[in-house]
């Protein structure tokens, strides 16, 4: 029976806090999720790399790192792991770890996730032109009139809700969501 | 057949054709679906990035929600992402006994609790190819898609991952679609890049990533001469469709492919006009090429290739 | 009488010593125990000075049993045996109590191990007073020898048995000998040419007096035990006479049927319905595919038998059998390849110019379906360049968490033969390189040399949907370039699938016919994996080759030989010994009802029918105590365990709810000891 161990408190934790997580100690490094990534080549470091970071303790450069917020979750790399290590889990792992330590306060991408948070804690359904709206105004707006068309377009076939809609058990759902986030792993 | 009916947030607005034409086509082809009463948004790849215990009890309402609702068993999800995330959670729930204690432990805040494994949750085309079944489905084809090539695109979240031993198609080379597509009589374009990713919510993170994405899609069902391309999640329709001509401005290319929903083209083969499916919401217009139906196309006749007698070539391996 | 014991208890360093009180254990044992009249530890038991010890006691204090405290039996239950035999004392008075891997490498709580360590001693003391005197029989062994399978393992077996005089029957299920070395192009690291080097061997096989070659056919069943085993062969029938067949080949030219051959050409190329595997073919004999053969589905044809010059085809031929005793059988019988389907996104079966790495072995081959020219799968046009994918199949815990041993130093030879070829760029995606043998690290280096392009990371998938300029109508294979952290797109002409090595897909079923173990993955299981690889669990039977695990050729071979010096060794000592741990059926409490015979493991209970008995056949019988349980009547007793024996190794174990508190386990009233 061989005994898991962590090979540093970072890693300890990474794996704590996915699912399955014990496989990253297997991890030959071998590239496969690298090189199926489709956004790879966008990122600061392939998955690959970053498991390679992770091994050696290096939170910070992890954590800072654009690579979990450039994760698609095609799960390309997950079905063709020959270790079966969770990675597309782990990104999520590394996201929340990423807000919770504040290294992404004013970036782009964990702010759409959190404007659609807060969109669905408000009303119980996504909205997607106050997510729009929100998002996009606060993020360089200047260099959003590129999707015009696309929004004009959008608007033209009715494929946007000017209102948004409500669920009616909100207060269930804002205690469930509420309760939820208390039992967080630390 | 009964099925709870989870549409997702965007069956409402971005992919309202998606929810017209699936319940255009429910009761033809015999299906129940119930709508879940007060469900909320799954939370689609957003929530999860921030928190994940909140996340699985966010999917986790629905699924207890759904069990609750008059002995549902089945749990039908049109969208791939709410797909993805009802299935995951139920099987995480299962197989990691500390999330499921914790996930109900939320739900008993909101007075609901959900046993694992209660709910099967399905996509909608899964009920589609498997419960009603591809010979029923092509005898009730009164106007076959003749002369229509169609690209069939599965993306990723339907397929992928693979969790435990089930999985609904390869997560490589699924072909459910394309099964269903030549049922309907069209000519089916087997393009590689079929269960490729179109990008999910990149276009708001990096355009740039997400517009080369969605340009390799179109690239290569193009390449293979598709005439529109079919789809079965409401987020690669809007990217390859809504986008198009972004993606058409940034790189200089000319693409002009409607992208539709595969109820959509059984509503068309099944005789529906295609208001009553939602087709005209489209940004890249199918009109035209909806006129192609039933037109003789050169390939009509396609003779069978003897083999010349100085080829010289190997065999293929059997698959 | 009472009883003499010696008890003594190992240190085995600090193995044992370092969480049993040695010393205190022994002590408690002289002191406590009854019957004991020595008790010493001491440092190594097994050692040559340890043995003495016991051997001065033997003779010195007349001790008439011996405890050890030591490891498992497994390892020295022999040596201890032994120095009681030299001794004078007979080797069944002798018993070991495992201090080692019962106690001391179980657990780390001190208190536990020594209450254990007492318990096992004192268990072995009760149990030894009530064993007796057992002597070993011997049994002759034949000198014949079964070999099952004629790739190089097995040839090599054969060879090394016949040349040392002895009978060989090698049993081959294909039409002819030769194995998968037969199917290669060239051999690394040396280049050798495959079929240069195992032609010469086919032939000595093929003309050895002393080798029966016994082609096309396959063992039925087996029986008996190590020296006496009875072997049933079928003999496939060729539709061929034998005795008239010139080999002069004027069937296979005159069959009109084109057949996709499958096995040896792994379907790259063509062979008729009447066919040899190949031109070296050892025998030289022909075979009628009957399943492809016009005679055969319609009842027309019959070209071989019209142009056969000796009358050799009969169409009415039938499978026969054959029954042969031999002595030992060794088991040489190859591996498969994994199945690359598996794996869509490597394109093997849709994208045409995909290879497995035995298809690439045919088409390098010069007696392969291209005449030994590297072409594409047009058959006409020369690859400019070509990928080689490493693990396919294999470091993959979804398929095969194995590494498959040969496929880095393949691919490095295939690199080779495609540059020398073709002169073609040539990319190995690689996840380690490993070159680990005689001549290879220096072959990796030649390449290195040579200009093969080395990119280390895991392709993750080969497509040929053209994403830039440069990639039309190529290959395009996918990777993480991971030593420059990069993902790159290589266009090829061609591409090779090193797929995995995996066990034969009937393996499992063939260790069950001969009684051996395999693992989970279908590899027949060593009897040690370091110290004794070619033996198995079950005496008389030895492996060889590919079976036991993925390897190259000199490793097969090595095994090969190593097999036969086990047999010939067998063979010179003539006799075998058989332990004496058996159990016995006593006719006159009998009742014939026969539950024991199919409870039997080792088949080793057979009915007299004229008596009405059951009896046991104690070379086969391994004394596992089933049939002993088993018998309502209480007629069989398992020798060295005895109800006697086993209660009072159990009253043994319980001292300390025995003795403590003064309570004492009641005698079991002597005829109503439950089965």
């Amino acid at each position: 029976m061989t005994v898991a161990h962590s090979r540093n408190d970072f890693q300890s934790e990474v794996i704590a806090k996915t699912p399955g997580g014990e496989a990253l100690l297997t991890c030959l490094q071998c590239g496969t999720c690298g090189g199926s990534c489709p956004s790879g080549p966008d990122m600061d470091h392939s998955p690959r790399k970053i498991f390679a970071m992770i091994e050696a303790g290096m939170k910070e450069e992890v954590l800072q790192s654009n690579t979990p917020w450039y994760c698609v979750s095609c799960y390309y790399c997950m079905v063709r792991c020959p270790k079966e290590i969770p990675i597309t889990d782990i990104m999520y792992t590394l996201k929340n770890m990423a807000v919770k330590a504040k290294y992404y306060d004013s970036s782009d991408a964990p702010d759409f996730s959190e404007s659609f948070i807060g969109f669905i804690e408000k009303y119980g359904r996504s909205f997607e032109l106050g997510l729009a709206t929100r998002y996009h105004l606060t993020h360089k707006p200047l260099s959003k009139f590129s999707y015009g068309p696309f929004a004009l377009g959008m608007l033209m076939k009715n494929r946007v809700s000017l209102r948004p809609e409500r669920i009616e058990n909100i207060d269930q759902l804002r205690a469930i969501l509420d309760k939820a986030k208390s039992l967080e792993v630390v | 057949m009964r099925y709870g009916y989870y549409p997702g947030c965007s069956l409402g607005s971005t992919a309202a054709p998606y929810d017209v034409s699936t319940k255009a086509i429910a009761k033809p082809l015999g299906l129940e679906l119930e709508e879940i009463h007060d469900w909320n948004c799954c939370g689609a790849t957003e929530y999860f990035s921030i928190q994940k215990t909140a996340a699985y009890a966010l999917v986790a309402r629905n699924l207890a929600l759904a069990a609750d609702q008059d002995g549902l068993t089945q749990l039908a999800a049109p969208c791939s992402a709410c797909y993805l995330n009802l299935r995951k959670t139920d099987h995480y729930m299962g197989k990691y006994p500390k999330i499921g204690e914790r996930t109900n432990e939320a739900l008993a805040a909101g007075g609901l609790s959900y046993q694992p494994g209660s709910l099967e949750v399905r996509h909608l085309i899964d009920i589609v190819v498997n419960d009603v079944g591809l010979e029923a489905i092509a005898e009730k084809v009164t106007n076959p898609l003749k002369g229509l090539r169609l690209a069939p695109y599965y993306g990723c979240l339907i397929v992928r991952p693979t969790l435990g031993d089930e999985s609904f198609d390869d997560p490589e080379y699924p072909t459910h679609l394309d099964g269903l597509l030549d049922a309907l009589g069209a000519t089916v374009v087997d393009f590689p890049l079929k269960a490729h990713c179109c990008g999910g919510h990149m276009t708001q993170i990096s355009a740039d990533t997400a517009y080369e994405l969605i340009r390799r899609l179109l690239q290569n069902a193009a390449d293979y001469e598709a005439d529109a391309i079919v789809t079965i999640c409401p987020m690669c329709q809007l990217n390859l469709d809504a986008y198009q001509s972004q993606v058409n401005g940034h790189f200089g290319t000319s693409f002009n492919l409607p992208v539709l929903y595969f109820t959509q083209m059984i509503g068309l083969a099944l005789g529906m006009q295609p208001k009553e499916l939602g087709i005209g919401k489209e940004i890249v217009s199918a009109s035209k090429v909806l006129k192609k139906i039933g037109a003789d196309t050169e390939e009509a006749e396609a003779k069978p290739q003897r083999k010349k007698r100085d080829d010289q070539s190997l065999p293929m391996p059997k698959v | 009488m009472t009883e003499k014991v010696g008890v003594y208890v190992c240190h085995c360093g600090s193995n044992i010593a370092g969480q049993v009180d040695v010393e205190d254990l022994a002590n408690w044992a002289g002191e406590e125990l009854e019957g004991v009249v020595v008790a010493r530890d001491y440092k190594f038991m097994c050692s040559s000075l340890g043995q003495e010890l016991i051997e001065e006691d033997i003779k010195n204090e007349g001790l008439t049993r011996v405890v050890v405290g030591a490891c498992s039996p497994h390892l020295h239950e022999k040596t201890f045996r032994r120095a009681c035999s030299n001794a004078g004392l007979n080797p069944y008075l002798c018993q070991m109590a495992s201090l080692r891997e019962q106690v001391s490498w179980v657990t780390t709580d001190k208190d536990l191990a020594n209450t254990k360590a007492r318990a096992l001693i004192s268990g072995a003391v009760h149990r030894v007073q009530h064993q007796e005197e057992l002597e070993a029989t011997e049994v002759p062994v034949s000198p014949n020898t079964l070999v099952v399978g004629a790739g190089i393992a097995g040839i090599q077996a054969s060879l090394e048995l016949a040349d040392a005089g002895y009978q060989v029957y090698l049993v081959e299920r294909e039409p002819s000998i030769g194995g998968h070395m037969a199917q290669f192009d060239k051999t690394f690291p040396t280049l050798d040419c495959a079929a240069c080097i195992l032609t010469p061997r086919m032939s000595d096989v093929g003309q050895h007096p002393n080798i029966n070659l016994l082609s096309y056919s396959e063992v039925e069943e087996v029986s008996g035990y190590v020296g006496n085993f009875h072997v049933r062969l079928r003999k496939k029938s060729r539709y061929i006479k034998e005795e008239d067949c010139t080999g002069c080949g004027i069937c296979i030219e005159k069959c009109p049927k084109k057949v996709l051959d499958d096995v040896f050409e792994a379907g790259m190329g063509y062979r008729k319905a009447v066919y040899r595997p190949f031109p070296q073919a050892v025998p030289k004999f022909p075979v009628i595919d009957t399943e492809n053969c016009i005679y055969f589905e319609r009842g027309t044809c019959k070209a071989c038998e019209k142009f056969c010059p000796t009358d050799a085809i009969d169409f009415e031929q039938q499978d026969t059998f054959l029954d042969l005793d031999v002595g030992n059988i060794i088991l040489a019988t190859g591996y498969d390849l994994f199945d690359t389907r598996k794996i869509p996104q490597y394109g093997y079966g849709r994208l045409a110019n995909v290879f497995t790495s035995l298809e690439f072995e045919r088409l390098c081959n010069a007696s392969g379906p291209t005449d030994g020219k590297i072409l594409l799968r047009d058959g006409v046009t020369q690859p400019q360049s070509v990928a080689i994918i490493h693990c396919v199949g294999s470091r993959d815990i979804r398929f095969n968490s194995h590494c498959s041993a040969i496929c880095c130093m393949s691919a490095l030879k295939f690199g080779h033969l495609v540059m020398e070829k073709t002169g073609a760029e040539v990319y190995s995606f690689y996840i380690d390189m490993r070159p680990n043998q005689k001549g290879y690290e220096e072959f990796y280096d030649r390449l290195l040399q040579e200009g093969m392009h080395f990119i280390r990371g895991r392709v993750a998938e080969v497509t040929d949907a053209v994403r830039q300029p440069g990639e039309e109508g190529k290959l395009i294979v996918q990777a993480e370039d991971t030593l420059i952290g990069m993902q790159r797109r290589i266009p090829v002409d061609m591409v090779i699938l090193m797929s995995g090595l995996e066990s034969r897909a009937d393996a499992r079923d063939v260790a069950l016919k001969f009684g051996i173990a395999c693992s989970m993955s279908g590899w027949f299981t060593e009897r040690h994996p370091k110290l004794d690889p070619v033996a198995t669990m079950t005496d008389g039977i030895f492996i060889a080759g590919t079976c036991q695990g993925p390897k190259d050729i000199p490793a097969s071979v090595a095994q090969g030989a190593a097999a036969s010096a086990r047999v010939q060794s067998m063979i010179t000592s003539g006799m075998v010994e058989i332990e004496p741990i058996v159990a016995t059926i006593h006719e006159e409490k009998c009742s014939g009802c026969r539950i024991c015979n199919n409870l039997c493991p080792f088949n080793a209970i057979d009915f007299n029918e004229e008596k009405m008995v059951s009896v046991i056949n104690q070379a086969l019988c391994k004394g596992c105590g089933t049939c002993v349980a088993a018998c309502p009547a209480q007629a069989i007793t398992g020798a060295h365990f005895s109800n006697e024996q086993i209660f009072s190794e159990i009253e043994g174990l319980l001292f300390d709810v025995v003795s403590g508190s003064g309570l004492k386990a009641a005698e079991p009233a002597k005829d109503s000891v439950p089965a």
